[in-house]
């Protein structure tokens, strides 16, 4: 069964001798869940889990929280023209308020982080890009917190 | 041979104005061709077929085989919409070739049949399905009970029971699902829907035993959190099963178990 045409237009190779025959056939993209060596045992954890309930949980709060943030700081009571140092001291004397913001800060960067995180695992390809940008974002998010909560605590209203 | 032929063109009387007198009409396919014998690239060749309208994608893939070129290659058993082998990507979306009717598809504009995505093509529209079926296999879809006797009666099961997972019941493996979904495209680790159909059909069997062990088995960093929703493997479903919705019960299913 050998033929002397070529095959089909497009299919064969345009010119000069083929790359490629029975015995030495172009390679194919490798197959994805090949278990390899270096397949974990198991990736099975209650972590994911937590995750995604965390998601929405946070987020149902985080409407609440940041809508009345908004609320507060840029419309009732004259809007964005009152906000200040004096301001910004007299909501933080009080310990609801405190909460309010360091709760806010927290939900807000942890929903945002794991949100990208699950960004990261979808459109990351290579294990190594997953790393670097996952390591960034978490660099990130653990700085943003820790000074979030540090001025929250620390805050002197009578700093000169 | 001889059979009689029926010249459609001249058994009707008069056609009526407007209709062509032969049902046929011109179509273009547009087929996605790769050989790793020939090329390393997979490249568009164009095929143009006279057929009539109400015929099928896959009755266009025939003519193609038997009568234009032997060598393009596609799988297909039964082609009657059940055995679920000939899943491809019609006009970009994934479809069986053998309940896509021409007319359903604008034949005006060449039809595009490419190898569904996700899984490494072998040659023109086949596909290796091995990681397909190694998550099916994943999630043990057989009955297991706890008992080791050999039952002496029929496993009986009420008409409400055996509706709590009817429509999962309709899957026929053709990973047209699995293949839309774009968190399957990405590193092809995550289970896929089809997996998560399969094992919903089990752990919402109420002769099943083994429920909470399959439930473990999707509570994984591949598992049904991965999923995001986007609805593409409802969208592909030839059996019209609500995919999304199952796998959003298995979901459910994880928490409310657990709290």
């Amino acid at each position: 069964m050998s033929t002397t045409e070529s095959p089909a237009a497009g299919v064969g190779p345009v010119e000069g001798a083929p790359l490629f025959d029975v015995d030495n056939p172009a390679p194919l993209i490798e197959a994805p869940r090949k278990r390899t060596k270096k397949t974990p045992r198991s990736t099975r954890g209650n972590f994911e889990m937590a995750a995604w309930l965390f998601m929405r949980l946070s987020g149902v709060v985080l409407v609440v929280l940041v809508l009345g943030h908004l609320l507060i700081q840029l419309v009732l009571d004259g809007g964005v023209s009152k906000i200040g140092f004096a301001f910004v001291a007299g909501r933080w004397a009080s310990p609801f308020w405190q909460v309010w913001d360091l709760l806010m800060l927290w939900l807000a960067m942890l929903h945002g982080a794991n949100g990208l995180r699950t960004i990261i695992n979808d459109y990351a390809e290579r294990a190594n890009t997953r790393l670097w940008l996952k390591g960034l974002l978490y660099t990130a998010t653990v700085f943003t917190i820790l000074l979030g909560s540090l001025v929250i605590f620390t805050f002197d209203p009578n700093i000169r | 041979m001889a059979t009689p032929v029926l010249d459609k063109a001249d058994a009707a009387g008069q056609p009526e104005p407007g209709f062509a007198d032969s049902p046929y009409i011109t179509v273009t396919f547009r087929v996605r061709r790769f050989n790793p014998e020939v090329s390393a690239d997979a490249v568009w060749e164009d095929f143009q077929l006279e057929i009539d309208p109400k015929e099928r994608v896959l009755d266009g893939l025939h003519k193609i085989k038997w009568d234009v070129d032997g060598t393009l290659t596609f799988r297909r058993s039964c082609a009657h919409g059940i055995c679920g082998s000939d899943a491809m990507r019609i006009n970009g979306k994934n479809r069986l070739a053998c309940k896509t009717l021409i007319k359903d598809i604008n034949p005006e504009k060449p039809i595009t049949v490419e190898p569904i995505k996700g899984l490494t093509v072998l040659k023109d529209l086949v596909v290796d399905m091995e990681p397909f079926f190694q998550a099916y296999r994943d999630v043990m879809p057989f009955l297991i009970t706890k008992d080791t006797n050999e039952p002496t009666r029929e496993r009986l099961q009420s008409a409400e029971d055996r509706e709590r997972f009817d429509d999962t019941t309709k899957c026929i493996l053709c990973a047209a699902c699995t293949s839309s979904c774009p968190v399957f495209w990405n590193d092809g680790q995550y289970f896929g829907p089809a997996a998560i159909v399969n094992a919903h059909r089990f752990i919402f069997d109420s002769r099943d035993e083994a429920g909470e062990q399959r439930l473990e088995i999707l509570n994984d960093r591949d598992g049904v959190w991965r999923c995001r929703t986007t609805f593409n493997c409802t969208d592909a479903c030839p059996r019209g099963i609500e995919v999304t919705k199952a796998i959003q019960e298995v979901k459910r299913a994880l928490i409310t178990r657990r709290f």
